[in-house]
């Protein structure tokens, strides 16, 4: 297996080969923009790749649908405002049951904002749109872990049939290091891969009664339900003894890792739980460490989106919670260190 | 008198009768592209997808793989279909709102490109769906729901026109009506043989809506036929 230096995007870019990805449809916007830019130079290497850069978010989001309805598997990236006007697309892709791929590398949230960081865009690709967040998002912490997860996201969605997401941020996506290409055998599952709009195909998504569209929507949310024990994915670290639960996300939870080492190293018995499904979230596994500590902190770079998916799957958990929130601002190791610390 | 002729085999018959009101100009334009796709052999290869707003009634119309999208998104997700599956035949049927307000930059975007699609606008001047707001399209001094006073001296959106300086040597423009349906065939055809080619087409028809215009059947027809002054017929490109 080779390993490359490559910076945040162009590790999901080239992830997106390996995972079988034909059509890239894109627009640029910082901090993503690196992706579409990284798809253009392999498309010259490789005959078979398509791209392109459209005239809008709108028509980026649009286009993946397209393409996905002729069964070639496709994708975009987006962040920020990006990612608001794609909700457009996106919901469609939920009513729909459309496996579409969107890398979501977070900049700062209201607004324009900054073009650099945040965590705030974790309820918007969770639940964005007029929908019930039938949507599967992941998100990685370093990386290696940008090229694994799009490996995922595309065998998710063309397995389960909703929209998925790769929830990265500014950092991931401008940071640089050395990186493992996988191609053996991680490729899509090709079982899966077929077109969709076929002969005898009519799809809609508009409907005269209530009736009608309430029975989808149950019916899509027992689906839901009944895979979202194969789909979640979580991660911990040092939960032995662990009487201090952190709970992080992305590359928040990848900073919490050296403050435990510290907290530990000091007798704070912390751990943590890194949920990398945001949606569905593992609520169960949450649930089973979180009744057991002294305490939950959960920590985050904005204002409560990941408390709130905690929160919204475990008001049974009786464990004093308290929310660490940075909106649009990073954390160090040794920031959660101190923090933890003086509130243990 | 001669019997009309029978219904395009690419019609769905279980859908039918179709969704659309009485003395609606859609079922006209879409007999007409049903009869090019039938004469054209090209049935088995076409993808049909609708816009929202009165089109999305199609959804179901042909027996043909179909499906609605999102208001002004139908451009985009065919030219997304057909840069993955070129051997298709993509159409992309869009009322005047979804082609020249709300997917405007698509539109044009679509056409600059030189993307192998077909878009129909249906152009009955007012947003028919939602019960006969203003459009690009409406007509100077056209009283519509929005505009109870009319508009005054307000340029009327014309399509075709718009896109002729930018669409490339190849691309088809042209405009029919749903008061001369073989002329509007002989159009779509014209617009999907330039797709076969590699190129973009756009054929606009005009269209009545008696529902929202207020008109009975001679009124419906004169209104129809007066549009073809703001909105001459012909081949623009």
């Amino acid at each position: 297996m080779a390993k490359k230096f490559l910076m945040g995007n162009q590790v999901l870019a080239t992830a997106a080969v390996s995972a079988g990805a034909q059509v890239m449809f894109g627009y640029p916007i910082t901090p993503a923009s690196e992706i579409l830019e990284t798809w253009a130079n392999l498309c010259q290497q490789n005959q078979v790749l398509k791209i392109l850069q459209a005239e809008d978010e709108m028509a980026a989001g649009f286009g993946m649908i397209g393409a996905c309805l002729a069964g070639v598997p496709a994708f975009t990236a987006t962040a920020g405002p990006g990612n608001v006007l794609m909700q457009d697309a996106f919901s469609m892709a939920e009513a729909l049951r459309l496996p579409t791929v969107a890398m979501i590398m977070q900049r700062g949230g209201l607004s324009t904002s900054t073009v650099i960081y945040s965590q705030e865009e974790v309820r918007l690709t969770c639940f964005g749109g007029n929908g019930e967040g039938f949507r599967v998002v992941y998100s990685p912490a370093n990386l290696q872990e940008l090229f694994d997860y799009t490996l995922k996201a595309f065998q998710t969605a063309w397995r389960y049939r909703w929209p998925t997401f790769i929830l990265a941020d500014g950092y991931q996506g401008k940071m640089k290091g050395a990186v493992e290409i996988k191609t053996d055998n991680l490729g899509l599952l090709t079982k899966n891969i077929k077109p969709i709009l076929t002969k005898g195909v009519n799809l809609r998504n508009c409907y005269n009664l209530e009736e009608e569209i309430g029975e989808i929507i149950l019916a899509y949310q027992k689906d839901f339900q009944a895979k979202r024990g194969k789909i979640e994915e979580w991660q911990t670290y040092q939960t032995k003894g662990m009487e201090i639960m952190l709970v992080a996300h992305g590359i928040v939870a990848a900073a919490c890792r050296p403050a435990v080492d510290q907290l530990r190293r000091r007798g704070i018995k912390a751990g943590l739980f890194r949920p990398i499904t945001l949606r569905p979230f593992p609520a169960a596994a949450a649930g089973r460490f979180a009744k057991k500590v002294k305490k939950v902190i959960i920590i985050e770079s904005a204002l409560g989106q990941l408390a709130s998916l905690f929160k919204d799957e475990l008001a049974w958990v009786a464990t004093p919670l308290v929310e660490v929130n940075k909106p649009a601002m990073g954390f160090t190791p040794e920031e959660i260190y101190e923090t933890v610390a003086s509130l243990s | 008198m001669k019997p009309s002729p029978a219904f395009p085999k690419v019609f769905k018959v279980s859908s039918k009768p179709h969704k659309f009101c009485p003395g609606c100009g859609h079922p006209v334009i879409l007999k007409m592209l049903g009869q090019a796709l039938d004469e054209m052999g090209l049935a088995q290869k076409t993808i049909f997808l609708v816009d929202i707003g009165c089109s999305l009634l199609a959804w179901d119309f042909f027996d043909l793989p179909t499906s609605q999208t999102h208001h002004g998104r139908t451009v985009p997700t065919a030219v997304g279909f057909k840069m993955a599956d070129p051997q298709k035949i993509v159409v992309a049927y869009v009322g005047d709102g979804g082609a020249y307000a709300i997917g405007l930059q698509h539109t044009i975007s679509s056409c600059l490109r030189d993307n192998p699609i077909t878009t129909i606008v249906v152009n009955n001047t007012v947003y028919a769906m939602t019960g006969g707001q203003m459009a690009p399209t409406t007509t100077d001094a056209e009283i519509t729901t929005t505009t109870p006073a009319g508009m005054q001296g307000v340029t009327t959106l014309r399509g075709p026109e718009l896109l002729k300086p930018i669409a490339s040597p190849q691309a088809y423009l042209a405009r029919g009506s749903s008061r001369q349906p073989l002329m509007l065939k002989d159009y779509l055809k014209k617009a999907l043989a330039t797709q076969i080619k590699g190129h973009y087409s756009l054929v606009e028809s005009l269209s009545a809506c008696p529902l929202n215009w207020q008109t009975d059947a001679r009124q419906t027809l004169d209104r129809l036929e007066s549009l073809e002054k703001v909105f001459p017929l012909g081949e623009i490109k």
